[in-house]
């Protein structure tokens, strides 16, 4: 335990020594990230909202399979994003593999389908309440998504949260596509899996501090965020 | 219209012409579950008239009042608005209030400006309703609470509001004061005492005995998914000449006839 506590304090000191190398890779991370998880909200909020309104022919295939693509393993959508961005890939023109931007395309992958499927479930519930009164009122088809996503918003948040839990955690899809190249594409993930590799525990357990950390600042400021939006909207 | 229905003849006058047949079923019948839940019904919902609808639990009130609105479709028969079979915008002209109320997770004004926005309503004139809306539900104070925290009382005055305030020429309730104690009872049927007052005609499920006294001008009395009596809300309920009606008023229970066959 005294090799543990005494790399976790060199770790701290690294932290606290607020080494340019550190604060690149997390801001990438943070940039890679929250670019993921912002597309996928643009992508999964609408169609989770689509599938759980309205009833269509299919719209229990559509659900099941939102809901088995919550599980993609990293490493395949990694290396089908590998396939289709390498130069020999339908995509190798566009000159994108071991970039920044081939790894929001991995994540927004990985992500999407957890915001769409979260939002269908959180959506079919709030209709089900609503759907003889808006039926009543004569809302049409568009007011009814919106109002329910409106609705739904403080849930949505948390679905937001559980789409960037997913993505910050992620290593195995931007490690294929990311190829972890320093002051490149080198994220906390894959910077904590190469100094692990390399011995060089106490960068690994600083970013690990670091990862922690931005987890619960992150869900910390949604938090603060939803009370604060809740208390505005009925003062 | 409005000024038409507000000059209806009172209930029961004698010689006086029947005011218009505003909407009407016409062999509605629907199944589920291979069931035939309601069927055979006719019945005319005049103008102006306050109708009120009766009968054990089970009976089909509540499915009744869901297809006069349009919400569910017939399996047979038709319902008719001014005529003419019920489409989405003669759906307009009506409203429904829910034994439970169903509130937005917003404040109480955004919950009645919502329902306006629907029906095309913006700048003073919305404000104008809003404004009135919450005077006749008595909640100007609460008019920036989350509704969802109101009382029972307070969210069905607000679901009554709501819909009147859409201007409907038919209002439904679902047995809107189940569950509510007197005093919130007395401020809902003061609601619908002043929508009528307006002209707005009045479909009212209910089991309260005292209710239909006060509000019915005329009475439906549904039993096993057929209407076993309907006319003057009065005469019904003092001289029944249903058996299902004359068991169900004095506290009986009544089993036949038989109930309806699965389809």
């Amino acid at each position: 335990m005294d090799g543990f506590f005494g790399i976790l304090g060199e770790a701290v000191a690294l932290i606290l020594a607020w080494d340019a190398d550190l604060i690149e890779i997390i801001g990438l991370s943070l940039r890679v990230t929250l670019t993921a998880v912002g597309i996928a909200c643009l992508i999964g909020l609408p169609l989770g909202a689509l599938v759980g309104t309205f009833r269509f022919p299919g719209r229990t295939a559509v659900t099941v399979l939102l809901n088995a693509l919550m599980g993609l393993p990293p490493v395949v959508v990694g290396l089908i994003v590998y396939l289709m961005l390498s130069a020999s890939g339908p995509l190798g023109v566009l000159g994108l593999l071991y970039t920044p931007t081939a790894m929001i395309v991995a994540q927004t992958i990985l992500v999407t389908p957890i915001v769409a499927a979260l939002t269908r479930q959180v959506v079919e519930d709030l209709n089900r309440e609503y759907a003889e009164q808006f039926a009543s009122l004569g809302v049409g088809p568009l007011d009814r998504v919106a109002a329910l996503l409106w609705d739904a918003r403080y849930s949505l948040l948390t679905v937001a949260l559980a789409g960037f839990g997913r993505a910050v955690a992620e290593v195995g899809a931007v490690f294929i596509v990311g190829g972890n190249i320093n002051h490149v594409t080198r994220v906390m993930t894959t910077t904590i899996a190469l100094e692990t590799s390399k011995g060089n525990l106490q960068l690994a357990l600083a970013l690990g501090v670091v990862l922690l950390g931005l987890a619960v600042a992150v869900n910390a400021l949604a938090m603060t965020l939803r009370v604060s939006a809740q208390r505005a909207a009925y003062a | 219209m409005r000024d038409a229905a507000c000059h209806v003849a009172p209930s029961g006058a004698v010689g006086a012409a029947p005011a218009p047949v505003l909407a009407a079923a016409r062999g509605l019948a629907f199944e589920a579950g291979g069931r035939r839940l309601v069927d055979g019904i006719d019945l005319e919902i005049r103008e102006g008239r306050r109708t009120v609808i009766m009968g054990a639990n089970g009976a089909g009130k509540s499915l009744l009042l869901r297809l006069l609105h349009g919400l569910i479709r017939p399996s047979a028969g038709t319902v008719l608005w001014q005529g003419r079979p019920l489409d989405r915008a003669a759906r307009r002209a009506q409203a429904m209030v829910f034994q439970r109320p169903v509130m937005l997770r917003r404040s109480v004004r955004a919950n009645l400006r919502f329902a306006l926005a629907v029906r095309g309503l913006s700048g003073p004139e919305r404000a104008e309703r809003e404004r009135a809306a919450l005077a006749s539900a008595r909640l100007e104070e609460l008019a920036r609470r989350p509704a969802r925290v109101l009382s029972g009382g307070e969210q069905q005055r607000l679901a009554v509001a709501r819909a009147l305030a859409c201007e409907p020429e038919l209002l439904l309730l679902d047995e809107p004061t189940a569950s509510l104690d007197p005093a919130s009872t007395m401020a809902i049927e003061e609601q619908l005492a002043e929508a009528h007052a307006r002209g707005v005609t009045l479909v009212l499920v209910t089991h309260d005995l005292g209710q239909a006294r006060r509000i019915g001008d005329d009475l439906v009395f549904l039993h096993a998914g057929r209407v076993a009596e309907q006319g003057d809300a009065a005469r019904v309920l003092e001289a029944p000449r249903s058996e299902a009606a004359r068991a169900w008023l004095s506290g009986r229970i009544y089993l036949g006839p038989p109930p309806l066959r699965p389809v």
